[in-house]
């Protein structure tokens, strides 16, 4: 059972994804940004930070670089790709997951612990979570508002591919509870097939209890249960 | 080969929340130009390529904006020939 974590210049969460695949038990490498082939890799996570300095989009220039090639071939064949923060906004950027993400309604990066509730389990993302389960879970982004012509977003929203949502503590949507203005709280999302997967908020900074919560490590060890019999 | 100066003015798309603008709009207001009615922040990308003809370099700036340079979902483009140079470029 093997994970890539593609790196960027200019990636920053990738030792922290690394160490979470690893800890549910993944076999797990870095793979350059310029490097080639996925075929031998059952998972493959896309981590956050800011790759090429968010130069003209966050993510544009990214997803220009030759493993996302592989990266799209991958998930066309059904293998799960997760995009957490950067990674989600270069999944958005690449054309495998739909809408974009701009600019904070706020206009300050936002670096804090916040809810988000599980909209859906029957991914292999989240199978080991209940659902309207309220995480508590990192964010740290400047550029996190999902946007989306209309009839995206209510196609998104018909079709149930909301996976995450910013909530209060009582696991209601709110504006107050929404860090940066994104369309129906929406803090992941994920395509048709439902095996791409992007979020903002940061699993793999949540993984520890001594890191002030372990709500993200279900996230990593539903792939772990998933992925053998994805793979087979 | 002509060399031609362009301009790629990208906007953000009509009725999409620009935070940006937002805020010069409100900073516009507080300096007393209350007849601001609306401010919208884009960018412009300066290009110096050598062509066949206005035509032709107009075409590969659109093909770049499509591919790389604007994202559909949230941004519009233009693309205008600004200059050229005869005989510059090999």
């Amino acid at each position: 059972m093997k994970a890539a974590v593609v790196t960027f210049p200019g990636s920053n969460g990738d030792y922290d994804l690394y160490k979470a695949a690893q800890q549910v038990g993944f076999e797990t490498d870095f793979v350059w940004h310029r490097e080639r082939g996925l075929d031998d890799y059952d998972l493959v996570l896309l981590p956050g930070g800011f790759s090429y300095g968010d130069y003209l989009r966050a993510g544009a220039i990214a997803r220009m670089s030759p493993i996302m090639e592989d990266v799209v071939a991958f998930a066309s064949k059904g293998g799960p790709v997760l995009g957490i923060c950067n990674g989600f906004q270069t999944l958005c950027e690449s054309g495998l997951l739909p809408g974009a993400l701009v600019r904070n309604d706020v206009l300050r990066f936002q670096g804090m612990d916040v809810r988000i509730r599980v909209e859906r389990t029957d991914l292999a993302f989240t199978s080991g979570y209940e659902e309207g389960q309220v995480l508590r879970i990192p964010i740290a982004h400047g550029e996190g508002n999902f946007e989306a012509d209309k009839d995206t977003l209510e196609r998104l929203e018909g079709e149930g591919r909301v996976v995450f949502r910013y909530v209060d503590r009582h696991g209601n949507p709110t504006d107050e509870a929404n860090p940066n203005g994104s369309w129906h709280n929406i803090a992941g999302i994920t395509n048709e097939a439902g095996n791409v997967l992007g979020m903002m908020p940061h699993p793999e900074r949540a993984t520890e209890s001594i890191l002030g919560s372990d709500d993200g490590l279900s996230l990593f060890s539903s792939l772990a249960a998933s992925v053998p019999a994805l793979s087979t | 080969m002509t060399r031609y100066s362009l301009e790629i003015r990208i906007k953000p798309r009509p009725g999409l929340l620009d935070p940006e603008g937002k805020a010069i709009h409100h900073a516009l207001h507080s300096l007393g130009w209350g007849e601001v009615d609306e401010v919208r922040v884009g960018k412009v990308l300066y290009l110096d390529l050598d062509a066949d003809s206005e035509a032709a370099a107009a075409e590969a700036a659109t093909a770049m904006c499509r591919k790389l340079l604007a994202n559909p979902v949230t941004e519009d483009f233009e693309v205008a020939v600004t200059g050229a140079l005869e005989g510059a470029g090999s």
